[in-house]
């Protein structure tokens, strides 16, 4: 658990560092996700470790989001004369994102032919 | 007594560990009544703790700052979080090898009809130009959602009230979008809310399926990577 975290926290400060020197768009965690990628192709024997520190964090996401949403709530009175209009843009405008990324990728996905019907046509 | 109470008092509402302590108990809450409603969509832990701890504040009076003071420390963990997202999409790879195609297009087209939709109601709506821009990376995860936003004339703080909103919004109402269309898939499902609602939805895939979770996380991560790099570009050239 305390190897993986070490791992995960080292990775996140490569991806900052990196982030950081080239001045990239991309914030250094999400740098950091994609060396982990490439450390676990290197070295699949770290995964155990890395995967325990990684259980540990993402079985509680929800309750690292907490403080950035309090402090939405204590910011909603700067928004409230356009209010209305946020909310209905916001709230319409998700509903239309999840149903067309979903519709489109489960439609196309049906489309292709699966690996294991591929596989029965073989045998 | 009384005085004795409020100096104590004084010297608590200063200190990290009341904001640490009143994060984790009520995210505690929140779980429970989550839990008490059968994991309910529209009964977010995350909305459920966010109110219990704004309602607290507000009664105490400690400011939105000294709160933070102890509870930067969740707040940091986010960071490690997002590294963390690698680890059950690395377990995923052979999946996401077979279907890659169709959830990226799936990505791309609901992120233009997000985005247009957004943009184009605020506009009808009569919002101001800034506020419109601020909106429109508003399904990307808020720290990235920030640095766009300034690239693009909008403001970051809003941004990420934006970015933090839409999570709630999507985790909320996602099964039941789902559901209408039909789409049974663990791995569609969570896909579309990562890359909609990103963190909170996220958050809100693993609380049903961690192959949800997975693709949700991975999704999460596709979309900040493809906004940040092509949002500045159409925001210059369209608007």
């Amino acid at each position: 658990m305390l190897n993986g975290f070490t791992g995960l926290l080292l990775l996140q400060l490569a991806g900052e560092g990196i982030a950081r020197a080239l001045s990239l768009p991309v914030p250094g965690p999400i740098i950091g996700f994609m060396l982990l990628l490439v450390v676990l192709h290197l070295r699949p024997r770290w995964t155990m470790p890395l995967k325990l520190a990684a259980d540990g964090l993402l079985s509680h996401l929800s309750l690292l989001f907490i403080p950035a949403g309090v402090g939405v709530v204590m910011h909603l009175k700067a928004i409230r004369e356009e209010g209305l209009a946020i909310a209905v843009a916001l709230a319409v405008s998700t509903l239309v994102g999840l149903a067309v990324t979903a519709w489109v990728a489960e439609r196309l996905g049906k489309r292709q032919p699966a690996p294991e019907s591929e596989a029965a046509r073989d045998a | 007594m009384r005085e004795d109470f409020f100096r104590l008092w004084v010297y608590l509402s200063t200190t990290p560990l009341l904001g640490l302590t009143l994060t984790l108990v009520a995210y505690q809450i929140g779980l429970l009544i989550a839990r008490r409603s059968g994991n309910h969509p529209l009964v977010n832990p995350v909305l459920v703790a966010m109110l219990v701890v704004a309602a607290a504040l507000a009664l105490s009076g400690v400011s939105y700052q000294q709160y933070f003071e102890g509870a930067q420390f969740v707040h940091f963990l986010l960071g490690t979080a997002t590294v963390a997202l690698g680890l059950p999409f690395y377990e995923r790879l052979a999946e996401l090898r077979a279907s890659w195609r169709s959830l990226v297009t799936g990505l791309v087209c609901g992120s233009v009809a997000a985005t247009a939709t957004v943009y184009g109601l605020a506009k009808y709506l009569g919002v101001s130009e800034s506020t419109a821009r601020s909106l429109l990376p508003k399904s990307v995860t808020a720290p990235i959602a920030m640095g766009i936003s300034e690239a693009i004339g909008g403001v970051a703080a809003m941004s990420a009230v934006f970015a933090i909103l839409t999570g709630v919004i999507g985790a909320a109402t996602g099964k039941i979008v789902f559901d209408l269309l039909g789409i049974k898939s663990m791995m569609v499902r969570g896909f579309a809310l990562g890359a909609q609602a990103h963190g909170i939805g996220t958050a809100r895939a693993y609380l049903v399926s961690a192959d949800a979770g997975a693709f949700a996380g991975l999704a999460l991560g596709l979309h900040g990577l493809m906004a940040s790099l092509v949002l500045p570009w159409v925001v210059r050239w369209i608007l």
